[in-house]
């Protein structure tokens, strides 16, 4: 026998909107007590100005014998890659530059995608994916506890050192999808691309919007132009406004 | 020259070994197929002889990406390693229903077997433990969830719906049975690198009270094998 209760939605988690708003409290003060513990190298950096060093990097996830997910007949490899595509133009038109981790169809280890994210030593690292389940956009942080930075971040969980920078990132980007009226969910989770990224990192994972139900080029699908474009426009907008709070360490 | 009765025993003995080889494979064959059906000693459903007792499942939705506990009066078997069985086929089973929140094929089928093991001294489960689960017999456990091949072969593919298979999971099997504060994944008896081309299943994933509050799933850092690259990202 199986008797429902309903439910006491006590609301344990993966959306916290509340969660984000704490840790971008948080990082307020966070530059001032990290900044005896920079490495060397950024310390070096010029003090936050108009202009410094800004750099993004996009990670199209899947690529060659990845497929990812079938998105209605379209492989994720080629929406993520396509999707990347956009949001380049969009930003360097804002005068942003960007790094790419793959411009067409080869499969990448995540060690390779991680190497490119690093070397460019960039103040946002995008990852893309897209899927037909959920609605609107789903951002994911690493799931790995924050650490204090060392010298030598062991390769595999180096992103432990940035969480609260990538939460950060997070909360810009989810106020400015919210405030343009997409859903957005909030989560974390494990992938060893974005674990071993010396940067802010956040998976973006593009879902239909929850407004337009069915498939093919309706308005608020996944292939509907102007929701990827409404998309990548609000991603871009809001990577200039993580520009405007200053460098991260 | 080679006495004739001496070929004709000869030929006997390698007809009887090739006989008892026969057998042998077969009688192995036998065994593994019961041993991953899970036939081994209880039926899927809980025997209804159980008494009901209140059970928290944490139920995922996709559309907020929230995990919402929901209470429900289950029979549920004495038996630790059959009782998490039982929770997490209700829980497939709620998703497997029509108008699901977090549809996934399969219900409680999918769940071949979950085994419970002691987890080792100094790794971060075994910390992860709550004062009250502390204070009851036995130390943190180990939870190996064994799922069925066509689970994971026709669980929908994306980043949220796998993490919140996964997190749902854990979270349902810690919020039950508080001493499971770690849970690996099998699939068919296999490691496997990922659930459906995202979340991975190499790594053990920490299911504490961390873990249901924060949202926070995993531990990269305790994973027994490596990362497999399969996870395109
Ligand atoms: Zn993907």
């Amino acid at each position: 026998m199986v008797s429902g209760r309903g439910n006491a939605a006590a609301g344990t988690t993966l959306s916290l909107a509340l969660f984000t708003a704490r840790a971008r409290r948080c990082l307020a003060v966070l530059p001032l007590s990290f900044a005896f513990l920079a490495p060397p190298a950024a310390r070096a950096q010029a003090p936050p100005a108009p202009a410094y060093h800004f750099v993004v990097v996009l990670n199209p996830a899947h690529g060659g014998t990845d497929f990812g997910a079938n998105l209605d007949g379209q492989p994720e490899k080629d929406y993520t890659l396509a999707f990347s595509t956009r949001l380049r133009s969009l930003l360097e038109a804002r005068g942003i530059s960007v790094v790419t981790t793959r411009q067409s169809d080869v499969r990448l280890t995540a060690t390779q995608r991680a190497e490119i994210a690093n070397h460019a030593e960039a103040q946002a690292c995008l990852t893309l994916h897209a899927s037909e389940t959920g609605v609107g956009v789903h951002l994911f942080t690493s799931s790995l506890a924050p650490a204090s930075p060392t010298l030598f971040e062991p390769w595999k969980t180096a992103q432990a050192a940035w969480i609260t920078h990538s939460v950060a990132l997070e909360g810009v980007l989810y106020s400015a999808l919210q405030h343009a009226e997409i859903p957005v969910a909030l989560g974390r989770t494990g992938l060893p691309a974005i674990d071993s990224m010396t940067c802010p990192a956040v998976a973006v994972e593009i879902a239909p919007d929850g407004a337009a139900a069915g498939s093919g080029s309706a308005s608020g699908s996944l292939a509907d132009p102007a929701y990827q474009a409404k998309v990548a426009a609000v991603l871009a907008d809001a990577l200039l406004e993580w520009r405007s709070e200053g460098p991260q360490l | 020259m080679i006495p004739r009765y001496q070929t004709v025993l000869f030929v006997v003995l390698l007809a009887a070994t090739a006989v008892m080889g026969t057998v042998l494979w077969h009688l192995r064959q036998h065994e593994h197929q019961r041993l991953l059906q899970g036939e081994v000693s209880t039926p899927t459903r809980a025997p209804e002889v159980a008494p009901a007792v209140d059970a928290t499942l944490m139920v995922a939705d996709d559309a907020d990406g929230s995990v919402v506990p929901q209470v429900l009066s289950l029979p549920l078997p004495p038996s630790p390693n059959e009782r998490a069985r039982a929770l997490l086929g209700k829980l497939l089973d709620i998703y497997a229903a029509p108008g699901a929140t977090h549809p996934v094929p399969g219900g409680a089928s999918s769940i071949l077997q979950v085994f419970l093991v002691p987890v080792p001294a100094g790794t971060p489960g075994a910390a992860g433990l709550s004062g009250a689960a502390a204070g009851s017999r036995g130390g943190p456990e180990l939870a190996v969830v064994n799922l069925a091949a066509s689970f994971a072969d026709h669980h929908p593919s994306g980043l949220e719906t796998e993490t919140l298979t996964i997190l749902s999971m854990c979270e349902t099997l810690h919020a039950n049975m508080p001493r499971i504060t770690e849970v690996r994944f099998l699939v068919n008896g296999r490691p496997r690198a990922t659930l459906a081309g995202h979340a991975s299943l190499m790594r053990t994933y920490l299911a504490t009270a961390r873990t249901i509050t924060g949202g926070a799933v995993a531990s990269a850092g305790i994973s027994a094998q490596p990362a497999v690259a399969g996870a395109g990202q």
